[in-house]
């Protein structure tokens, strides 16, 4: 299976571990990723206003050369995720923006949403499959407690995103299931840990951390899941007293399969 | 002036796309506000200010907002209070010299850690 992949600008410098594990795990499943060329950053917030439309030119380009490489596009940063299929969504449901894209960037033919924008996750799930990545687990983490956390544009909005019930998800919960763990399911696991607002205000986001952390470690979470860089920053940051280690899901998915080692080296030599 | 704070109303619901009518003031939306505690006005005062035309508040205090999109997955009328929030802040940076973060201010920002994510969001939510 190949698919053009999306790593955004986090995945390049404080977020490496995401990348190189998915990377690895990906190329043990048979599956290559074909990293879009010069794509830019896409922005990390959707822009919601509908008269902005130079915000979403970056996405709509990575979209395009995805159409243009003729496979569906995988992303893993939830925050470019949710950029993505929410600026796709626009190209196909949004006259105006689409309209107005389409003749800045004059692309040889308009674009109109035709690239299918698919989450790692999305892609164990529905192109591996859970019950086959489950056969090719080599060390799996058999009694071990494991949390999702989700946060805030992974799934939402649900409308757009499509990927799993925001309220009652299990996508994360399976997946850890798959590699052998028991998952914990816990009530703040699709709250927000404050986001970008941690460059202004600790306070705000230390409490909503807080509360995560607090809320996994209650429920006996020995380790906390997550796919985006800031919710890892924001948790990790405000850990002193509760100490549950956050971890990026490739990471583990990556020990699972029995191919962490190499993204040790692979990380060592940068 | 009177003329001139309608004209900024239309602009809200223009640029938010959100149909303020629809609110049934339920609460929902700051029921489920992470941020409820730390603002001036929450998600439902914003949807029923921005329906009198009382914009010049909010443009005083729209920044505690996480665009988690709570409010807008859980609002059962589709209103999306989180799209005005964006509107009236856009409203605010978009004035000349107006901009919440400046890049110089940045520098004193970072650790180590920081994720460049951080960096390109808030300038998207602050900075014009």
């Amino acid at each position: 299976m190949i698919f053009s992949y999306y790593p955004g600008c986090t995945l390049k410098t404080k977020a490496k571990d995401l990348d190189i594990y998915a990377r690895l795990s990906a190329q043990a499943l048979g599956i290559t990723l074909d990293e879009l060329p010069e794509w830019q950053c896409c922005g990390a917030v959707y822009p919601m206003a509908k008269d902005e439309i130079a915000t979403k030119l970056s996405s709509v380009r990575s979209l395009i050369s995805a159409k243009e490489q003729g496979n569906d596009l995988i992303t893993l940063c939830s925050a470019c995720h949710n950029v993505m299929k929410q600026v796709n969504n626009d190209m196909q449901s949004d006259v105006v923006i689409a309209e107005k894209i389409n003749n800045y960037l004059q692309p040889g033919v308009p674009y109109h949403g035709e690239t299918r924008v698919i989450h790692y996750l999305e892609m164990l799930r529905d192109k591996v499959g859970f019950d086959v990545l489950a056969q090719k687990v080599k060390n799996p983490f058999t009694g071990r407690k494991i949390a999702a956390y989700y946060g805030c544009v992974l799934l939402r909005p649900a409308s757009v995103m499509q990927m799993d019930d925001p309220e009652n998800p299990v996508i994360m919960e399976n997946f850890i299931r798959a590699i052998g763990g028991e998952p914990v399911i816990y009530p703040y696991r699709n709250e927000c840990c404050g986001g970008y607002v941690t460059l202004e205000n600790n306070e705000l986001v230390g409490k909503n951390s807080v509360k995560v952390l607090a809320s996994a470690e209650q429920n006996g979470a020995e380790m906390i899941l997550t796919a985006c860089p800031l919710c890892l920053y924001n948790l990790d940051k405000n850990n002193a007293d509760h100490k549950v280690p956050v971890i990026y899901f490739t990471e583990l998915l990556a020990e699972a399969l029995g191919v962490k080692n190499e993204g040790e080296k692979e990380n060592a030599g940068n | 002036m009177q003329a001139i704070r309608s004209n900024l109303t239309e602009q809200v619901l223009r640029t938010s796309g959100v149909n303020v009518r629809k609110c049934m003031r339920c609460g929902k939306c700051s029921g489920s506000c992470p941020s409820y505690d730390e603002m001036d006005y929450h998600p439902h005062q914003f949807v029923y200010m921005v329906e009198k035309g009382d914009i010049d508040a909010l443009m005083q205090s729209s920044y505690r907002c996480l665009s988690c999109m709570a409010c807008v997955e859980r609002c059962p009328r589709g209103v999306a209070p989180a799209s005005l929030i964006e509107a009236i802040r856009l409203m605010v940076v978009r004035q000349q010299g107006q901009n919440h973060l400046k890049a110089d201010q940045i520098p004193a920002l970072l650790d180590k850690n920081l994720p460049q994510q951080a960096i390109v969001s808030a300038f998207r939510k602050y900075s014009k």
